[in-house]
């Protein structure tokens, strides 16, 4: 993957450019010594490493402001950063721009329980919401499995999911307000505790932008009261087509489960083998399906849920009697991606979303790309939604095979888009999808999305090299094609 | 005289666009024209009609999506839907009635341009939240889409959201997909009368807050609830809370009866059952039953929930008028009558703004040509806001061919 190349002129002058940052952000805030650097050098993304050229680490909006302002005008470009967990690359740093650490953000404001919201600063971590408004029954619904390290931030700009998504929507269903700071340091707050912002939707956009249009420095979330009860139920499937039909018939029967996840053979086996959930290892798929709500409609769901798997044939079934047993049932899906990571030296995520009806293709054929590749490969997957996680298994000091599992991985995403789906459901485009946005978007249609950049960005400063295969000059964008004359007034119904 | 162009597919709405941007002759974007009278009056000879792009292109029930063509009538959609017991989760309110025109008209374009939303906004979120994807003509005369048909999407920037609530300024919608939801079994509500607003709201936050996953939650004065076709609510002869749950049968009745202990100690309580308490949702929902069809102009307040009364009682020290309350507080829907008696002509603008304090926004959504053209019809917008919608504006639609000035002078 290629970065844009480093600007000389700006790695030269970065004793002046640190010097002056240290005259926003006192003390320990800037940090210019190789060995401290290399904390920040990657995020989730492993494979991708860059050590930046300073990093920032600033507490206030203030702080923020000024320092963009600042980098705005001597065009230092500025990569934002919450804790790193990006599994896209969404985080690498660059060598020629200043890394800007959100972590000090680390406070929860206000808890207002009445008008059921939080508003809490970026660098506080997803679990961090849920903790702190538990003590009142209350919870913060997206929950990544990465929640304990997360940042709210983080999951803002890559607009993060969950298990539980399928019914209480993403990060962008849940949020109400942001303040943010432009590159040319405006300070912008949208939304706030009401439900609905006004003008144009800036906080749907800036949710999933990937910190390219702006840093987010404050937000509050919507925080819900806790369902009365949960129970969940383990469903094994001689086939994968089967559970699929399950999921679409407890769809098609009206259910919405709190969360509904698919695992497939040699996911089944890696999870078994590092938690010892009890899953049954002689099934080809594993369906995991909460139901959550008051008790008489669990009950009365988990009832229904069980008669559609026996009618599409499962051979395991069992409903969690009581909590920790439906804890039990999740343990494994949530260590997946772990427990893999004990079964192969290095795992590659990937995370493309399907129409649900062609699991059962994109399935075989992963299957064939992976005796193509000699890679193997295990699934777990949203099955609610369709966001599928592929995790293929390579050894990176094997020369040629981390090449080797990103084509592989490549090869995927492209599968997901030929079949009606998208390259990524909730972990962002990063660098690491950069360059296959075209097999999803025509030239025009990143266009018009670069223009959005433009609007926020126009020197284009705020985390390039993400998301966008090649950027246009925002004048270049801007420039209207009319030919004047040689169009025809369209000759159509007139009235 | 304007010209109205209806074009019957998406290349013929390019060629107009294109046409448009070349002239630089803004264009009205119409989807039916329900909504016709929402938002400032445009200045422009010709109308872009949609209603020729109609039709659903794609359903499947079990995938929970739709996709229809941007005209295609909402209550074409609606009714493919419940042949499927489905629905559109963010139950969209009907505008018709209240700006005098006929019920049941609006377009599927229309609704997200307006991101309309319902009384169960609360629960569901409005129609930016379950809007997936697009096909569009830019204000470029250039086609180009965002968005997919799967439900969990980041692939780029979320257009879809952008697009929801532009009303018409930014890109001409000819093709849309919808996420949909199962139609819940049964529906019931819970009625606590004689509460003070204040109660009133207080009473609607507890419900929120509990565990009985609360689908609507309003709160009707008394001269309000008076207007109701609903005899119970009619007839109480006080203000009427109302709390809705929906789902299984069993699990309603349960919830009702957990809401009832619940708000006990708030006052009587009263339940509604399945045509009665779709009744009064359906007209908590489209304003216009309840406001009356008169004259008075009405506005539309999104406040934080507590705030709603506050805020609502700072109007009526200031001006005659009349408010009732959805979304459990947060969404005031205010009817400012004679305003033309108490001297002021600005439809109470300068008091709605000033009660709202920095909190919240509010929208004129009915008032006459005249005054849609003298005050600001949306929120103003602080001068950082302002710049950027612009600019957003000028990567969309540099020459303001596209319902220029529909939301804000200049956008
Ligand atoms: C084991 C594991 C499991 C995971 N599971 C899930 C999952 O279930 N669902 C899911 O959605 N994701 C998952 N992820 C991915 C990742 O955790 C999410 O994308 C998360 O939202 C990133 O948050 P972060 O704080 O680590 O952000 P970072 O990785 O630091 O940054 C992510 C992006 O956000 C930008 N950014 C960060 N903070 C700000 C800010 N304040 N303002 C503007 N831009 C900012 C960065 O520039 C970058 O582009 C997982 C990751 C791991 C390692």
């Amino acid at each position: 993957m290629k970065m844009p190349d480093p600007d000389q002129v700006i790695i030269a002058r970065k004793a002046e450019i640190a010097a002056a940052l240290r005259e926003i952000v006192p003390g320990e805030g800037v940090i210019v010594e190789e060995q401290e650097l290399k904390a920040y050098e990657s995020d989730g993304l492993t494979a991708y490493r860059q050590v930046p050229l300073i990093v920032v680490l600033p507490s206030t909006t203030e702080e923020v402001s000024r320092v963009l302002a600042y980098c705005q005008e001597n065009e230092v470009k500025v990569v934002p950063r919450g804790a790193g967990t990006s599994l896209s690359g969404g985080a690498l740093p660059l060598a020629d721009g200043i890394l800007l650490g959100l972590g000090k953000f680390n406070r929860i404001l206000e808890i207002d329980f009445e008008n059921r919201c939080a508003v809490v600063q970026p660098g506080v971590t997803n679990l961090g919401i849920t903790k702190a408004v538990e003590h009142a029954g209350f919870y913060y619904a997206p929950d990544p499995s990465s929640q304990i390290a997360c940042t709210i931030g983080g999951n803002v700009a890559e607009n993060a999911g969950g298990v539980h998504c399928l019914k209480y929507g993403l990060t962008t269903n849940n949020l109400l307000g942001l303040k943010m700071v432009m590159i040319d340091g405006t300070v912008v707050e949208v939304g706030g505790k009401h439900l609905e912002s006004e003008g144009y939707d800036l906080l749907g956009l800036m949710t999933g932008s990937e910190g390219l249009l702006g840093v987010v420095t404050e937000v509050t979330v919507r925080i819900l009261r806790k369902p009365e009860t949960a129970r969940a139920l383990l469903l094994g499937f001689g086939s994968s087509e089967a559970a699929g039909d399950t999921v679409a018939a407890i769809i098609a029967g009206g259910i919405i489960p709190g969360g509904m996840e698919m695992m497939d053979k040699p996911a089944i086996h890696a999870a078994e083998a590092f938690v010892h959930a009890g899953y049954p290892l002689d099934v080809e798929a594993l369906l995991i399906v909460e139901l959550d709500g008051p008790e008489a409609e669990v009950d009365q769901l988990i009832e229904r849920v069980s008669e559609i798997a026996k009618a599409e044939g499962a051979t395991t079934l069992r409903a969690s009697q009581s909590d920790e047993e439906r804890l039990t049932f999740w343990a494994g899906r949530k260590a997946a991606f772990p427990a893999v990571g004990q079964i192969s030296p290095d795992y590659y995520c990937m995370d493309g979303t399907i129409p649900r009806h062609q699991l059962a293709k994109v399935l075989t054929r992963m299957t064939e790309l992976s005796s193509h590749y000699g890679l193997r490969v295990a699934n777990v997957f949203h099955a609610g939604d369709g966001n599928l996680h592929p995790l293929i298994l390579y050894d990176a000091n094997t020369p040629g095979e981390l090449e080797k599992a990103e084509d592989f991985g490549s090869d995927i995403l492209k599968l997901c888009v030929e079949v009606g789906g998208v390259l990524t459901g909730e972990h962002g485009v990063g660098v690491e999808k950069r360059d296959l946005m075209g097999s999803m978007f025509t030239e025009t249609d990143l266009d018009q999305q670069e223009r959005v950049k433009c609007a926020f960005d126009p020197k284009a400063l705020l985390n390039p090299g993400k998301v966008f295969p090649q950027l246009h000059s925002c004048a270049e964008l801007g420039r209207v094609h009319i030919n004047r004359g040689q169009l025809r007034f369209p000759d159509l119904p007139r009235f | 005289m304007t010209e109205s162009l209806r074009p019957e597919s998406d290349e013929q709405v390019r060629e107009v666009v294109a046409w448009a941007v070349g002239e630089e002759a803004p264009l009205e974007i119409l989807g039916r024209g329900s909504k016709r009278g929402l938002g400032r009056p445009l200045q422009t000879q010709r109308s872009l009609d949609l209603s020729g792009l109609s039709g659903i292109t794609l359903y499947e029930p079990e995938e929970l999506i739709l996709r229809a063509r941007a005209g295609t009538p909402l209550a074409e959609i609606e009714a493919a839907l419940a042949e499927n017991r489905q629905q559109l989760a963010f139950e969209p309110m009907d505008p018709g009635p209240l700006l005098g025109a006929e019920p049941g008209g609006g377009s599927l374009g229309g609704l997200l341009a307006c991101n309309l939303a319902g009384p169960r906004r609360v629960k569901a979120g409005a129609a930016r939240d379950h809007f997936l994807g697009f096909e569009a003509v830019s204000g470029r005369g250039e086609a180009f889409k965002s968005g997919g048909r799967v439900v969990k999407n980041v692939t780029g920037y979320d257009l879809c959201k952008l697009l929801a609530g532009s009303y018409g300024t930014l890109a001409v919608m000819t093709e849309a997909t919808l996420k949909v939801l199962p139609a819940p079994e049964k529906t019931r509500s819970v009625l606590v009368l004689g509460l003070e607003e204040r109660a009133g709201v207080q009473a609607l936050s507890r419900a929120l807050g509990s565990a009985h996953e609360v689908s609507a939650a309003a709160h009707l004065p008394a001269e309000i609830a008076a207007r109701s076709a609903v005899a119970y609510i009619r007839d109480a002869g006080a203000s009427v809370t109302l709390v809705r749950v929906e789902g299984t049968g069993l699990s309603v009745e349960h919830r009702c009866r957990a809401l009832r202990a619940e708000l006990a100690d708030f006052g009587e309580t009263e339940e509604l059952h399945s045509h009665n308490s779709a009744t009064a949702w359906t007209e908590i929902r489209d304003v216009g039953p309840l406001l009356g069809k008169g004259e008075a102009v009405v506005w539309r307040l999104s406040v934080a929930p507590t705030q709603g009364p506050e805020v609502a009682a700072r109007l009526r020290a200031e001006l005659a008028a009349q408010a009732y309350y959805d979304w459990g507080g947060g969404l005031v829907w205010l009817a400012v009558e004679g305003s033309e008696d108490l001297g002021t002509d600005d439809g109470g603008e300068a008091a709605v703004r000033r009660a709202l304090g920095s909190g919240g926004h509010a929208t004129l959504i009915r008032a006459p040509e005249d005054l849609r053209a003298r005050v600001p019809v949306f929120q103003p917008q602080d001068p950082a806001k302002a710049a950027l919608s612009e600019r957003i504006k000028s990567g969309f639609d540099p020459r303001r061919v596209l319902n220029p000035g529909r939301m804000y002078a200049g956008v």
